[in-house]
């Protein structure tokens, strides 16, 4: 204890601050009332939902103006509710052939989606990994994609049709090629960027390959291949409502195709905000399972 | 048998080829380190203390020489030689458990000799946490704790390999000073608990001497190569303020000291 004392000393003079004779006041949190907080929750509400809301109504509002005179070659929004009622509120019927509901029309589309991206997303991330490990992979391959990437989606129809002879895995095959590309460069890039000291950890610990591949490489590069997956699924959907016009049979896309053959305009525009939502919440799918399986990753 | 040291270099030198430009980077180092033994290395930026850091660890070939672990060559990274890495290096989506049972789990899994059963692992790793005092946070990710706490994870995870020797890559230099002096304490206590033998590279002459029990003073790159070696001479444990007055300590750390800015000053193109 003297020891102790004495270096303290020798080190320092220091000054022994007087005990502290303030007065110790405790602040109580006001509590709210609930009408208060229910206030609070509505104006957040109000602030978030009301400037899309007011935007929208313009719209509509103009877009009523301007297509109301007789001889307007589109029709305006009330117009569009009245002809296509039959569309938007019964979306699961089913009069046999091509005459199905919304619903079942945009179920089909979504399957074809689902086989063709969920492919693209397993070959595109094996290619990414392996492009992004090997050097001589990349410099055979990489010049490859960016070539074959920029080719528009419906250039590749004719040829599928071509090469499978029916139009339904020519369709899956149009997506497949479409969302690939981003899926394999992201998933490179993320590869190419796991830090080296992640590599020095593996090799320390002597993982196995399959090891190092399922334990570092996949969870380090999730981010990015997820990224790819949210550019690859909004681009197949794109393309299938292209591809269905041409190959026909049930599908959003044709079902577009066949309603401007029969002149159903207020169909089409009905079938366009159902196509728009349907991307959308396509594209937020992926990013929420994203967000869900790269838990840590990205805030380092 | 008696001659052999536990840890040998000899004659290591290492240069970097790039295109036609050869750097010779190590040359000639040669270092003995006994079982138990607490090493650390100290010089210049850029004098290849890393790089023989590397060598040791596998993950860097030497161009020359060779370096013997229980008379056996090193020539890959392996757990006998356990890396506490500068930034720590967790893997952030795992927990701070599982980026200790990562490497528990691929040591001292399978049926080999160091084989455990998934009870003995997990306690394994429960015993290393609670040596580096992070045991109540083991269900935390690396990004919800503190700089010092990942790196006392970091050392849990290299002393849960039970490594032959351990190897420090300036451990602490990306702390600040007070969880500095905090993990120093912690590492002395392991140390003295453990009996690891430890290699250790540092930039402050302070760390060096205080955990120290001989100091390799590094000369000068390009080919740098061992230029001293300071025995520290300081009955263990060791306290920091008895130490701040202690003769012995000041006479190794102005030596130390001399010997970095007097005769071996940075030459003014690297400043």
């Amino acid at each position: 204890m003297q020891a102790a004392a004495k270096v303290a000393v020798s080190v320092a003079n220091a000054v022994p601050v007087p005990e502290s004779s303030a007065e110790i006041v405790t602040f109580r949190p006001p509590v709210r009332p609930a009408v208060e907080r229910a206030m609070g929750i509505a104006r957040h509400v109000v602030s978030v939902v009301l400037p899309p809301l007011i935007v929208l109504s313009v719209t509509l509002f103009v877009w009523q103006l301007l297509c109301s005179e007789p001889g307007a070659r589109l029709p305006p929004p009330t117009k569009v509710v009245s002809d296509a009622w039959d569309f938007i509120a019964d979306p699961f019927y089913d009069n046999g052939g091509i005459d199905k509901g919304a619903f079942w029309q945009i179920s089909k589309s979504l399957g074809r989606v689902a086989i063709g991206f969920s492919l693209a997303a397993v070959v595109g991330i094996a290619l990414g990994v392996l492009v992004g490990q090997s050097t001589w992979a990349m410099r055979g391959l990489d010049p490859i994609f960016q070539v074959l990437r920029t080719v528009p989606p419906l250039a590749w129809l004719p040829l599928s049709l071509a090469g499978f002879r029916h139009a339904d895995p020519s369709a899956l095959f149009v997506i497949f090629i479409t969302s690939i590309w981003p899926i394999i460069i992201n998933t490179s890039v993320g590869v190419r960027n796991i830090p080296q000291d992640y590599r020095n950890v593996a090799s320390v610990i002597r993982l196995s390959w399959w090891e190092v591949f399922y334990k570092i490489t996949l969870p380090a590069t999730v981010p990015y291949i997820f990224t790819g997956l949210r550019i690859g699924v909004g681009l197949s959907w794109l393309a299938i409502v292209a591809a269905e016009m041409l190959i026909g049979g049930v599908g959003i896309g044709f079902f577009i195709w066949d309603a401007w053959n029969s002149s159903r305009i207020s169909d089409i525009i009905v079938a366009l905000v159902y196509i728009g939502i349907v991307g959308f919440l396509l594209d937020k799918l992926i990013a929420t399972v994203g967000h869900f399986v790269s838990h840590g990753v990205s805030a380092q | 048998m008696t001659t052999q040291p536990y840890l040998k270099f000899e004659q290591i030198g290492m240069s970097f080829r790039r295109g036609q430009m050869a750097t010779e980077v190590l040359r000639d180092v040669n270092l003995r380190i006994e079982r138990g033994e607490f090493v650390s290395m100290i010089g210049h930026s850029g004098c290849g203390k890393s790089t023989l850091l590397n060598i040791l660890g596998g993950l860097l070939k030497s161009t020359s020489g060779e370096v013997f672990l229980e008379g056996k060559v090193v020539d890959e990274p392996g757990p006998d030689r356990a890396i506490v890495f500068q930034n720590h290096s967790l893997l952030p989506w795992l927990t701070v458990y599982g980026n200790i049972a990562i490497a528990v789990d691929k040591v001292f899994g399978g049926s080999q000799g160091k084989g455990k059963t998934k009870a003995e692992r997990h306690d394994w790793v429960m015993h290393n946490l609670e040596l580096v005092q992070m045991a109540q946070a083991k269900d935390k990710r690396p990004h919800e704790v503190s700089g010092g706490m990942k790196q006392r994870v970091g050392i849990a995870r290299a002393l849960a390999m039970q490594p032959k020797v351990l190897l420090m890559d300036e451990p602490f230099g990306a702390l600040d000073a007070l969880t500095r002096a905090h993990l120093q304490d912690s590492v002395m206590e392991i140390h003295s608990k453990l009996g690891n033998t430890v290699l250790m590279i540092t930039h402050d002459v302070d760390e060096a001497v205080l955990l120290s029990d001989r100091v390799v003073m590094m000369t000068n790159g390009p080919a740098a190569t061992i230029g001293e070696i300071l025995p520290i001479n300081l009955a263990r444990p060791r306290r920091r303020l008895e130490l701040a007055t202690d003769a012995e300590y000041a006479r190794c750390r102005a030596a130390v000291l001399e010997f970095l800015y007097a005769r071996h000053r940075v030459p003014a193109r690297a400043a």
